[in-house]
Parts: structure tokens; C-alpha cells; sequence
């Protein structure tokens, strides 16, 4: 016995049927539309979603790039474009952003801006932000449909009063084109405003639960907040109030991963593997000239 | 200071791969590998579990599946789910009628006597559990002898072609209500997804290739108390149905091939009628791929349980068709539960965040209120 | 004084109803279920008017369709027939035929609800300070400073002790919770407020403080409501008109104090005379 597979794995009614759902969320930004997410070979939870959208969305001229935890060369990452070159021959994959016209991701937004002509797929655990309110699917629909999200904001409430702080790190609750709220995916905080007015198409493929959404270019996204304490992005001061640098490349404009050295210390280096390679070649060159 | 951050991820699944693979070659020079026909054969019933479950009737794909997941029933079902990913349809089955099974086993709990007679078949139901020591050195010879000799020692079995079902009598008594002719076509869960409320095609439809363990603890839920369905098996048979298809060309139905199913009806205590009619019994069913009975059961208990929430509303989880339906699925709970163990370091450094800061605002706090004291 | 609720001929049943339920139920027929179908006539034909700071009572036993009414006016329950329209100063709404998210609208802002049970009025689940917050939010406030003010003020006008609001109500006592509700209920300032058997089953010194509230929270706001209670005490304290139900219908409507002095049906005067 012997397979051979299809262009893009799955048959081409099943990528016809998620590239309609996928328009069907761009005209509805923010809308959760529920589509018949396919098995794929690899698990649930581990991209299915984000998987299928690029499977349906990728051609032979495309360039892809596939992170994980920002990171190009994480298992996860690898063993994804490992199976999208397998099963796609002939497509690029990089793991520089500015060759990239597909990026698949998972938990992080790239730290350089996207530009018009790239779309970043998104890999989403749980599409549903009113599931902390509400467990029934069901009545989530309508409150969507009537954008009643009092709720949710209740929640934010309470934690205030019992925390004096907004304690959700990630999934950020944003609210799409002053409607629907969604769950961006568990990218942190710091990711969220990369959301708003992106000049590149940001989908979300949620595989297990079978829900694709968008948010389409240059459409408002504003995390969910209270006038007077406004949402904040994760902090990478130290004690005495200084950014922290990344400890190989310098920056202090991203995201840290933080590190146990052996002695019990800490050290911090950007997540954006990408990022930090960039920045550390053009910091090179500059000592160089 | 080199960059610590994940590498070498490519390296490391070539290296995953490479020790799988020789641990299930860990016999060494003494062993020879499973052929799919033994596992098709003396694994039946591990295959009919995944072809079940994998939702394709394919036993020599599921023997395959098996070998290479090295018995995880969870992997092997998913790796031909996966499968049936690549596959085009060509073709749709209309309803097939389970009375024209040629039957291996049949029995009703309800009657001691149905027409057509009970056939007890190939079942562990009434075997001893005890460890058959002479299996662990089973000689290649005397295992060949087994069903030479089963053969020859039955007679020539002398069975019509369909049996009647024994629910066909409860109708025709008015003791169950006539079944309604449903024209409507059944849900396709493979092309739609399930947004509720559902109709009782796509329940169906989604516990019959439910992972069997998932459906048997909610239906026990229901069994012990969690519920009311209180059934009894009106009949479970197991048997081959030939797969009828329209011929491509003159569009007559043609026997295209067989499927071992197993089908299960049980009836439950009666209810009032809401339009006031005759009170009567009410039938639960279940039916899936393969030899698998324990899972027809609990499907059949579960479809029961369920028609009750989707009418009235749901007073026990087995009866909530969201509760139910989204939960029993091996391949997606399964792969959720492992996901957990890929790097989640970025959310994770948000939630330090969060605690960090409410940590500090904490301490903040208590040291004002200790100046406010002094 | 403005009309500000309007309700024509509301009726609710459930079942399927057939066309000799109306004959067959009734205070005449003494029976709400229709021996013909099995469907429950829970009210029929219930028409009244309701003006600015008006209490008006619905009277009667358990089964009279009294808290039928306020479900249906409050979009707990939706009618079989009948309108209801709302006005507003500068707008008429005819409540049955908005759709869910308006029908959502006015419940949040413009109506307000006491539940016997308080479990039906109060999220138990958050602070008796975010229940109040939850409809604040409804209504698109989203300034937490001013949340938690209001919700402060509201609560120590109900007499809840500011040192719990951030407790959840199922640690209080049964008027407490009542408090909270009526807080809650308070909080996006109703022109309307319905109030359904709110001091049923609390001890009678806790009953009293809570209808001294309610009055005079009806003096200083000039809160319309509707007061369903079948205890005579309650409809002679709190309010000015009243209707008596039996078997889903209104046998009797007029000022309560004609009512309770010169009751004309049957019925009322058993009702009338058992309570003395």
C-alpha cells in the first residue's frame, strides 16, 4: 500500500469550504463563523486550525514562515512546515519575516510591523471569550449577536476590586470593529495592540473547535478596559524601573522570554528569534563600519 | 552567551521518531513483525474499535494504524480520521436497512423468544475471566487447527436472509409509536459543523464515531442515577449489512460490499405524551462500525437521554447535547489533553506578569496600612 | 400624571391551547387548565393602565396569574397574546414587537425587577457591589470610579453596610438580599420597577423595613411599580390602585382603599375577611 496526497493535504472541496468560511469572516470582523474542521495528522491543540486556513489559503508562489512561541525552530514549528513542505511541493518556507507572505502562528505577533502584503494565521486554543461566563454555546450566540458583554466586563470589575489590577495575562478579551469581542488567541498582551488598524489580514483558525475569524486590515481592535484603568501591556522593568535589554541583541522594544540561570539569576532574551537575529546583525554591521 | 531559546526542534522529532521505531523492534532478533492480518484477526476487536472510532470503514487501514501507533487506540483511530481528511466523496449511501444483516449474533433482553430466535454468537458476555496459561506458548500448528476444525464440526447453518426486528412487533402492539418517515437528510457532521441545537441525525452521527470510553461514562452516568432512562434492550445484533449504492450507470441499487456493524435498540419507560395522544415506550438507538457492543449500549442509553433534553431541557449532564456531544470525540480531547505539553513559555510569562505586579500591589498596600496604624 | 405603561388584553397559556380553552377556564369554570386540551390559561385578557410614581397592586392567591403578568412585562416570559407599549417622554415602544436586543435594552435601563427569590435577581457567583456593576455595564457606563461610587451609593441607600459590598450576597441574610436587589434593581435609576412577593417568607420586623423602603424610595424618585403580593397588608401599605386576579383573570380593579372598604365580587370579600 502507498499514499499519495492531495496539493495541500486535504481534498479541494474541504479548502474550498474553509476559504468561504474564511471570507465570511472577513465580512463579519470578529464573528466566530463555524466551519467542519477536518482531521489533520497532527493533534488537536497542536495548530489544526491554523493549519487548515494556511492548507487552503497557500499556492505554489507563496512564502511561509511558521512560529512558535515566536520561535522559527521550535518543535511545534518545525514539525508544521516540515508537513506543509511535505505536502505542498513547490512552496517557499523562510524564517525571515520580510520574506514571508503566510505567516502561521502560534501565541506571539511578530515584533516588526506586517506589511499589506503578508496574512498571519493565528492558532486558536479556545475562540470563545464569553466560555469564562457562559459554558453554553448556545446563549454565548445570542449575547454575541446583541454584543452584551456586561458579563465580561463584570469579571474585570471583580478583579479590581479583589486585585486593585486587571489579572488576565493573556487571550486579552478585544473588541473587533465595536462589536464582537474576541479571544485573540493566547498571545500576551503585549501582542494586542499589534491588532489594531494592522495593515495585514489577521485570521484565526480554531481547529478543535471548529470556528474561524478575523480581523480584517485596518479594522479597530481595543482589549476590553475601563476608562479609568486602561488596559497595560506586560512589564520588562527591572526594580529600579529600567527596560531590561535583551541580554544578545540589546533591544528594548520586545517581548523577553525570562531565563533561570543555574546560580538561581535571572536573564532575559527576545521571544522574536527572528527579531533578535535582525537586530543583532545590523548592531553588528554598524560596529563593523 | 548563546541564544537559548528553542532549537534544534527539527533534530529532536527525527530523534522521537528514531526511538519509537526501534522500541517497537525491541524484540530484537527473536521477533518478526505483526502482519496486518493478524492484527486484523486476532486483534478484531481492537480493529472494530477503530473503525469506529476512526469514523472509515477501512480494517486493513485500522490494522495498519494500530501497528504503527504500537496499540494506542486514541493515535490509531486519529491516524485514519486523518486519513479520510484526503479522501474526495464520490458517493452517498441512502438509509440501509439493518433487518437485511447477515447476522453473527442477536439477542433481545426484553423477550425470552423473538421471531427469528436469539443467536448468543461470539461473546465474552458469559466466559470465565480467568488467565488462559496455554496461550502464552500457543503453538503455530494447533492455532491453525482452531478453525479448520470449528468448520468442519458446524453444520451447514441453514439462516434466512433478513430477521425481523424486534421492535418492528412493539410497533405493530402500539406499545412503541410508529416510526416517523423522516425525509429530511441526515446531518453530515463530516461537512457541517454542530451549532446548537442540533437535530438527532448529527447526535447520532457524532457518537457513532465517539471514542468508546468517553460514551460508555456518560451513558453510566446516566445508568447510575444521573438520569432516568432506566433501558432495556429491546435487541443488540452484530452482523454484516451489505452496502447498497446506486449503479452509476442505470441507478438501480447494487450490493457494493459489506460492513461489520453493531446495532442496538433499547426501550425506556414510558411517558405521557405531550399532545395528549396514548402513552407509549421510547426507543433509544445505537449504531456504529465494527463488533462493538458495550459502545452501542451507551450510545443507544445516551441517544435516549438526549432526545429527552432536547425536548424538555436538560436535567443531567447525559442529557445536555452540548455536554454530551462536544466532549465524547477521541480525537479532539485526546489532542487537546496532549497540546499541554507543548511550550506555552509565552503565556506563561504573561501570567508572572499579572502575579508579579498584583504581588506588588498587594505588598504596596499592606505596608500603607501598616503606616496608617503607626 | 404621564402614562407610562399601557397593557391591552395580555394573555399567556401554555400548551397548545384549542378553541375552547377561554369558555372552559376561569373563575366561573374554577379551574386554569382546560379539561378539553390540558393547556394552562395562566392569565387572559389582562388590560390596565400605569402612570409616573404610580403602586399598583396584583392581588390574589398562588395559580391567580399575578406573577404571570410582571414575567410577561419584564420579557421573562414572552405572551401568547396581547400588547403592552412603554412611553417614554419622547418615544412610544410597543413591547412585544421589539426585537431581543431593544426588549434587552429597556429591561436594563429602563425596567427594574425584585424576585421573591433572590437567586433569580443576584448573581451569586460575583460581589453584591458587582451585581450592581453588571447592570451599570449593561448600560454602557465603563468608568470604574464611578461604577463603584454609584454602586456605593445605591447600596447605603438600600442600608446594605458598605464594608460587605464586596462580599457575594449568598453569605447575607435573606433582607439583605433583598436590599441588594432592590439596589440593583435601582441602579440604571427605572422609571418603572416591578416588584414580585419581595417580602414573602422574611420575618415581619425585616418585612416592614423593607416596605419603608420601597415607599420611600417611590417619594424621592417617583418610581412607577407594580406590586404582586398576595398579602392584603402589602397592597393596603404600599399602593393606590389595585387589580384582583383569580384563575388568570382580573375579577375586580379599583383604589385600593374601595377594594379592601367595599369589596364587590365574592371572591374579594372572602379574600377581605380572611385577613382580618
Amino acid at each position: 500500500m502507498s499514499v499519495t496526497y492531495n496539493f495541500g493535504f486535504m481534498d479541494e472541496h474541504a479548502k474550498k469550504e474553509v476559504r468561504r468560511s474564511i471570507l465570511k469572516a472577513i465580512s463579519i470582523p470578529g464573528y466566530q463563523v463555524p466551519y467542519s474542521s477536518r482531521e489533520m495528522p497532527m493533534g488537536r491543540g497542536f495548530g489544526t486550525g491554523g493549519l487548515q486556513i494556511t492548507l487552503s489559503l497557500i499556492g505554489a508562489d507563496e512564502t511561509l514562515k511558521v512560529i512558535d512561541q515566536g520561535s522559527d525552530d521550535s518543535v511545534n514549528a518545525v514539525n508544521l512546515r516540515q508537513f506543509v513542505e511535505l505536502t505542498c511541493p513547490g512552496v517557499n518556507t523562510t524564517t525571515h519575516l520580510n520574506e514571508a507572505t503566510l505567516i502561521q502562528s502560534r501565541h506571539r505577533i511578530p515584533e516588526v510591523p506586517l506589511t499589506p502584503n503578508q496574512t498571519l494565521v493565528l492558532q486558536v486554543p479556545y475562540p470563545d471569550p464569553l466560555v469564562v461566563v457562559e459554558p453554553s454555546e448556545d446563549k454565548r450566540k445570542v449575547m454575541h449577536g446583541e454584543a452584551d458583554y456586561a458579563r465580561l466586563l463584570v469579571k474585570l470589575y471583580e478583579d479590581i476590586v479583589k486585585f486593585d489590577e486587571i489579572t488576565i495575562s493573556h487571550r486579552y478579551p478585544t473588541r473587533i470593529n465595536g462589536h464582537y469581542v474576541i479571544d485573540p488567541s493566547p498571545i500576551p498582551r503585549w501582542d494586542v495592540p499589534k491588532l489594531h488598524n494592522s495593515p495585514a489580514l489577521i485570521l484565526f483558525g480554531a481547529g478543535r473547535e471548529k470556528k474561524i475569524y478575523a480581523v480584517p486590515p485596518h479594522t479597530k481592535a481595543e482589549p476590553l478596559a475601563f476608562d479609568d484603568v486602561p488596559f497595560r501591556v506586560e512589564s520588562f522593568n527591572d526594580a529600579q524601573g529600567n527596560r531590561r535589554p535583551c541580554e544578545r541583541c540589546g533591544a528594548t522594544d520586545s517581548f523577553l522570554d525570562e531565563y533561570i540561570n543555574e546560580d538561581g539569576s535571572k536573564r532575559y532574551q527576545c521571544s522574536d528569534s527572528d527579531y533578535c537575529d535582525t537586530v543583532l546583525a545590523e548592531t553588528k554591521e554598524a560596529a563593523n563600519a | 552567551m548563546g541564544y537559548v531559546a528553542i532549537k534544534g526542534g527539527g533534530q529532536a522529532i527525527r530523534g522521537a521518531e528514531d526511538v519509537l521505531e526501534a522500541l517497537r523492534a525491541s524484540e530484537g532478533m527473536e521477533g518478526a513483525p505483526l502482519s496486518i492480518d493478524a492484527i486484523e484477526n486476532q486483534l478484531r476487536l481492537l480493529t472494530s474499535r477503530i473503525v469506529s472510532e476512526g469514523g472509515l470503514y477501512h480494517p486493513k487501514l485500522a490494522a495498519l494504524a494500530i501497528k504503527q501507533s504500537q496499540g494506542d487506540t486514541l493515535e490509531a483511530a486519529f491516524a485514519l480520521r486523518a486519513y479520510r481528511s484526503t479522501m474526495p466523496r464520490l458517493m452517498e449511501t441512502q438509509a440501509q436497512d439493518t433487518s437485511k444483516m447477515r447476522l453473527i449474533r442477536r439477542i433481545s433482553s426484553a423477550f425470552k423468544d423473538i421471531p427469528g430466535g436469539q443467536m448468543l454468537g461470539p461473546t465474552y458476555d458469559y466466559a470465565l475471566r480467568l488467565m488462559r496459561l496455554d496461550l502464552t506458548d500457543e503453538s503455530p500448528e494447533k492455532f491453525r487447527d482452531i478453525a479448520r476444525q470449528f468448520l468442519e464440526q458446524t453444520p451447514e447453518p441453514n439462516l434466512p436472509d433478513t430477521f425481523p426486528k424486534v421492535v418492528e412487533a412493539l410497533r405493530e402492539e402500539g406499545l412503541l409509536p410508529q416510526a416517523e418517515a423522516n425525509e429530511a437528510l441526515p446531518f453530515d457532521i463530516t461537512r457541517e459543523p454542530l451549532i446548537f441545537p442540533v437535530p438527532r441525525s448529527a447526535a447520532l452521527a457524532t457518537m457513532a464515531r465517539a471514542e468508546t470510553g468517553s460514551l460508555l461514562a456518560l451513558a453510566y452516568s446516566n445508568m447510575r442515577g444521573y438520569g432516568d432512562v432506566h433501558p432495556t434492550i429491546a435487541e443488540l445484533r452484530v452482523g454484516y449489512l451489505p452496502v447498497m449504492l446506486p449503479h452509476p450507470i442505470t441507478g438501480e441499487l447494487t450490493e457494493a460490499g459489506e460492513v461489520l456493524m453493531t446495532e442496538c435498540e433499547v426501550v425506556a419507560m414510558y411517558e405521557d405524551d405531550s399532545n395528549h395522544g396514548k402513552p407509549t415506550f421510547t426507543l433509544g438507538y445505537g449504531a456504529c462500525f465494527g463488533h462493538n457492543e458495550v459502545k452501542a449500549i451507551s450510545m443507544a442509553i445516551l441517544d435516549r437521554a438526549l432526545q429527552k433534553g432536547m425536548k424538555e431541557g436538560a436535567s443531567n449532564p447525559s442529557e445536555d447535547p452540548e455536554f454530551v456531544l462536544l466532549h465524547v470525540d477521541g480525537v479532539d480531547s485526546m489532542g487537546f489533553a496532549s497540546h499541554y505539553k507543548m511550550p506555552h513559555y509565552v503565556t506563561f510569562q504573561s501570567d508572572m506578569d499579572r502575579l508579579r505586579t498584583t504581588q506588588q500591589k498587594h505588598e504596596d498596600s499592606k505596608n500603607t496600612k501598616m503606616g496608617d496604624a503607626q | 400624571m404621564r402614562k407610562i405603561l399601557e397593557v391591552r388584553n395580555l394573555s399567556k397559556i401554555y400548551g397548545k391551547g384549542c378553541p375552547r380553552c377561554i369558555e372552559s377556564t376561569g373563575p366561573e369554570a374554577d379551574t386554569n387548565m382546560c379539561p378539553h386540551c390540558g393547556s394552562v390559561v395562566a392569565i387572559h385578557d389582562v388590560s390596565f393602565d400605569l402612570h409616573e410614581g404610580e403602586i399598583l397592586g396584583l392581588m390574589g392567591e398562588s395559580g391567580s396569574g399575578k406573577s404571570t403578568v410582571v414575567k410577561n412585562l419584564y420579557f421573562d416570559q414572552t405572551p401568547t397574546s396581547g400588547s403592552a407599549r412603554f412611553i417614554e417622554e419622547d418615544a412610544k415602544h410597543e413591547m412585544f414587537n421589539l426585537n431581543a436586543a431593544q426588549q434587552r435594552r429597556l429591561r436594563n435601563q429602563r425596567f427594574g425587577m425584585v424576585y421573591q427569590n433572590p437567586h433569580l435577581g443576584l448573581n451569586f457567583g460575583i460581589s453584591s457591589g458587582g451585581n450592581i456593576a453588571e447592570r451599570l455595564l449593561m448600560s454602557d457606563v465603563s468608568h470604574y470610579g464611578e461604577i463603584r461610587e454609584r454602586a456605593k451609593e445605591l447600596l447605603s441607600r438600600t442600608e446594605v453596610l458598605l464594608s460587605r459590598m464586596d462580599e457575594s450576597p449568598a453569605a447575607f441574610s435573606g433582607g439583605m438580599q433583598q436590599r441588594v436587589q432592590i439596589a440593583k434593581a435601582l441602579a440604571t435609576n427605572p422609571p418603572l420597577l416591578y416588584l414580585d412577593e419581595v417580602t414573602t417568607g422574611l420575618d415581619l420586623s425585616v418585612q416592614a423595613r423593607i416596605l419603608d423602603l420601597i415607599l420611600e424610595i417611590q417619594q424621592e424618585r417617583n418610581t412607577a411599580m407594580i406590586v404582586v403580593t398576595h398579602d392584603l397588608g402589602v397592597i393596603r401599605l404600599l399602593t393606590g390602585r389595585a387589580l384582583v386576579m383569580k384563575y388568570g383573570r382580573v375579577i375586580e380593579s379599583g383604589l385600593t382603599d374601595q377594594i379592601l372598604e367595599d369589596p364587590q365580587h365574592a371572591y374579594t370579600q372572602r379574600l377581605v375577611a380572611s385577613a382580618l
